[in-house]
């Protein structure tokens, strides 16, 4: 646990007063190579070589190991590609296995997001604090998959891996054949010799252990690329398109049992008491379990588990949160207070004097919880025996699951070993830890019993640590044509505060994530302030895909758009001439291009647009819309994006596509509302998000001019909202402050 | 023991009469293609076809089943030529996957009711199946490419 404290002391120091001056990180690759040493050379069988964390060649095969969990967004296949890129290995040519917990693996990429400095300052101490940042990072060894930081993380280190792996193994067969090094090629998972021997890269693994690595190796031009930049085939899509590809909740072992859960809905809160009676003599039951927070039983099948699950009566002990949704709006209503006060993140100009310019616009926005459900649910399989416990379970925090699932039954984090396995989805979803806990106390009552847990999707709902609440209270001026003053306050439950918090690291700094998308607007503003409160007493609320800026995002480029119209400017045009980054009004201009945003619109139609950057990606989109007789019908969405680098122009598309469906789905159609202390919507009728009759054809753009390598699962999420909303305003006149929107207007 | 024909190979069960299909393939046949997703008919992840036709396996009882044929992913005919499974590849159309092979059977399904389907159409047919990571766009691409590929066939 004393790892995971560190984190929150070291490397979530955005927010905090840890940065001054900082130090210089040298050369960023050698030191994530060698920094926090190599688990695999522990495991290495005979005549095996691993010549850093992400690379092993044994005399039979080739296995290149992926840091980060795939939770559908494709980093399965972009880490190993890039590897391999440089190793000269082709599709089919190597394995890929999924990290075990080891500080080996420690985030880089959270560098870029973890300094007090907007994403588009580039300036020396901005940068110096991210330096310091990464070696905060490097001492903490957080392993962990989020914050779309995967291809910001490994772009550069994974590239690296793969050329010192290559050096190393033509510095092999240099030795071997006498052949001068300058003379050796590789080709296709070969060493070639000047005479044309091929030599496979397995055969060459005992020799490379005996030689030192060529730490020094560089990575190639891109100009020499065959596969990183150009469209990709992911791995995976064969696998799982042809139903071969088993995910967490398909794995299987001899003597396997299977198990449900009821849990306490009340969230955080345990068992009072039990009535099995029923359950006990219902088919297929084996077992009935009291666990801390409910109970379990033990069952030939997983629906048999399940039927008895439901039979039995629990009394819970009651939430510590209001029990009715009502009373969650009302203390967030109370929480613009000074005694709540996260932080001011920003300020420029004298805001309350220019509030005072010409006139004023005031608005108040909402956000409500919602939930994650992938589509596979929260699951896990494991087995304890006296030395032990060994858990399989897709999770994008492995050190954790580690911890959390120790401590839950008295042993230490290493004994627990931790395979993590494909996801089928996340969202934010598996960065938690109920299964984990759980599974850990039912297969710790079965010990020697493998056990797979499965919740229902009921309970799946029941306990899904929601997206955080929010409400936001902006005000603005505009003058003379020109927007004056903004002044943007959100009050909101913290969404990666209370992460840590169940991580076992409380954190006592303002929560950065309520910063996102409500700090980092780049237009031109005489006076701007951003802050954020943070309500106390509320649900636990947790990371959702775009976490912070899913709300803010909503807020701030609604409100922008009320003070442009205020100002009776041009939606798009004004942010362009506003924006005060050069790469970033690119951006825009680029949306405008694609979508003729200056064309004709017939009556009943509306364009609107949105922008946010998040997570360092500056993201624009444009929606149009329609209104039918039947309601709002979405017809189009076009996104342009900066991401520095593109690396697989294919998944890029599908991660922009899916998160636009995500962001306007959601916006569109979901809530997660309390009554009696637990969520009242249970399934996904109740929960649609976008089904395919709602979704619009959406094109993409992607830039390549932001100086730094960007993410792309999360940031097209936050502009989804605004931009519908703005669409809508368009078209019909009316502004839709709240989420979900189909409160206030029905969609076809 | 009830007795029923998945993928050409008659299996034998002994489970309570009211489990659903879904619970049978994977738990006890260990045919894990079917994914259970809602366990009540509103995310189609689960769908396979009994006698020829999209169905939900969560929601067909082990009895109702006795007898019949009943088809999952693996079992597909010709399945490494099939046109619907090489369209979804082509399009690279899955991101997670999970709800892929419900997507895929009731895509099947589907074009063998119309050759030619429609955006509207395929939006009608296809709407049950719930797809989290939003690949709809690419579901729509590639069941036009798959129809095209077996009209090119005819």
């Amino acid at each position: 646990m004393e790892d995971i404290k560190n984190i929150s002391r070291r490397a979530f120091v955005f927010g905090s007063a840890a940065i001054a001056g900082g130090i210089a990180f040298g050369s960023y690759g050698d030191a994530a190579m060698a920094a926090n040493g190599n688990p695999l050379a522990a495991g290495l069988g005979p005549n095996s070589v691993t010549f850093n964390p992400w690379v092993e060649i044994s005399p039979d095969k080739i296995t290149l190991i992926a840091q980060h969990a795939d939770i559908g967004q494709g980093v399965g296949s972009a880490q190993p590609i890039l590897i391999a890129e440089e190793m000269d290995l082709d599709p089919g040519q190597f394995e890929v296995r999924f990290a075990g917990p080891s500080p080996a693996y420690f985030n880089t990429g959270f560098a870029n997001e973890n300094a007090p400095f907007l994403a588009a300052d580039h300036s020396p101490a901005a940068e110096a604090a991210r330096a310091y940042a990464l070696e905060a990072l490097r001492k903490s060894g957080l392993q962990m998959t989020g914050g779309s930081s995967t291809i910001p993380d490994t772009y550069e280190k994974l590239r690296i891996a793969g050329a010192v792996a290559r050096e190393t193994l033509k510095a092999a067969a240099a030795k071997r054949s006498g052949v001068a090094l300058a003379d050796i090629s590789t080709q296709s998972g070969h060493v070639i010799l000047p005479n044309g021997t091929k030599i496979p890269y397995v055969e060459l693994a005992a020799e490379a252990a005996r030689i030192a690595p060529v730490l020094d190796a560089k990575p190639r031009d891109p100009s020499k690329w065959r596969m990183v930049g150009k469209p990709m085939m992911r791995l995976d899509v064969r696998s799982k398109a042809m139903g071969e590809l088993k995910f967490g909740i398909d794995r299987k072992m001899d003597g396997m049992m299977y198990a449900a859960v009821k849990l306490n809905p009340n969230k955080g809160q345990p068992l009072k008491s039990y009535d099995a009676g029923k359950a006990q003599s219902m088919p297929g039951v084996k077992k009935i379990l009291k666990l801390k927070n409910g109970v379990a039983v033990i069952a030939t099948n997983s629906w048999y588990a399940m039927k008895a699950v439901d039979a039995i009566q629990c009394v819970w002990a009651p939430s510590t949160y209001p029990a009715e949704q009502a009373g969650h709006w009302k203390v967030l209503k109370g929480s613009f207070k000074p005694q709540f006060l996260g932080k001011e993140w920003r300020k420029i100009g004298d805001v309350e004097a220019g509030l005072k310019q010409g006139t004023l616009v005031k608005a108040e926005y909402r956000a409500p919880y919602v939930g994650h459900q992938p589509l596979e649910p929260l699951n896990g399989l494991a087995i304890v025996s006296d030395s032990g416990m060994e858990i399989w379970v897709g999770h994008q925090s492995p050190q954790a699951v580690q911890s959390i699932a120790a401590a839950a039954v008295g042993l230490k984090p290493e004994q627990v070993t931790f395979h993590n396995q494909w996801s089928g989805g996340s969202f934010g979803h598996r960065l938690e830890f109920e299964n984990v806990r759980v599974l850990a106390e039912i297969a710790n009552q079965m010990r020697g019993t493998p056990i797979k847990l499965v919740f229902s999707r009921e309970q799946d709902f029941l306990q899904d640590i929601p997206r955080q609440i929010a409400i936001a209270r902006h005000r603005g001026s505009v003058d003379k044509g020109k927007i004056v003053a903004a002044d943007l306050q959100l009050a909101s439950t913290a969404p990666l505060k209370g992460l840590l918090e169940r991580m076992g690291a409380p954190s006592k700094d303002p929560d950065p994530q309520l910063a996102a998308g409500l700090w980092n607007v780049y237009y031109d503003l005489p006076h701007f302030r951003a802050t954020s409160y943070e309500a106390q007493g509320l649900s636990p609320s947790t990371t959702w895909r775009s976490v912070g800026a899913s709300t803010a995002g909503f807020f701030t480029e609604s409100f922008i758009d009320e003070l442009i119209h205020a100002a009776g400017l041009d939606p798009l045009k004004a942010r362009i001439a506003m924006c005060s980054v050069p790469t970033y009004r690119k951006v825009l201009e680029t949306v405008a291009e694609m979508s003729n945003w200056n064309g004709p619109l017939g009556n009943g139609r509306g364009r609107g647009v949105a922008f946010v950057e998040s997570f360092g990606t500056p993201t624009a989109e444009v929606v149009e819309v329609t209104m039918t007789d039947r309601g709002v019908r979405i017809d189009k969405v076009w996104v342009a994006v900066d991401v520095g680098k593109v690396v697989d122009p294919v998944n890029l598309e599908s991660q922009v596509q899916g998160g636009v469906v995500w962001g306007l789905g959601h916006a569109m159609n979901c809530q997660l509302t309390y009554a009696k202390g637990a969520v009242q919507q249970t399934n996904y009728n109740h929960h649609e998000a976008m089904r395919i009759y709602q979704c619009p054809v959406i094109e993409i753009r992607a830039l390549e001019n932001d100086p730094k390598v960007r993410g792309i699962g999360e940031p097209p999420v936050p502009p989804a909202a605004p931009a519908l909303a703005n669409a809508i305003f368009a078209a019909t006149g009316k502004r839709i402050r709240e989420m979900p929107f189909n409160k206030f207007i029905d969609f076809v | 023991m009830i007795e029923l024909t998945v993928n050409g190979v008659k299996r034998q069960v002994d489970v309570a009469p009211e489990m659903p299909l879904l619970w049978v393939l994977r738990d006890e046949l260990g045919i894990t293609s079917p994914k259970y997703g809602c366990g009540v008919a509103q995310c189609g992840a689960c769908t396979v076809h009994i006698d020829g036709k999209a169905v939900r396996s969560c929601q067909s009882s082990i009895s109702e089943i006795a007898g019949k044929l009943v088809v999952t992913i693996e079992g597909l005919e010709n399945r490494d030529q099939h046109p619907v499974l090489q369209a979804w590849i082509e399009h690279q159309v899955p991101q997670c996957g999970y709800c892929q092979t419900g997507q895929i059977m009731q895509a099947i399904s589907l074009l063998e009711r119309a050759s030619k389907p429609t955006d509207e159409l395929i939006d009608q047919v296809m709407s049950g199946n719930l797809c989290r990571c939003g690949t709809y766009p690419r579901i729509r691409a590639a069941i036009h490419a798959a129809a095209a590929k077996k009209m090119a066939e005819k």
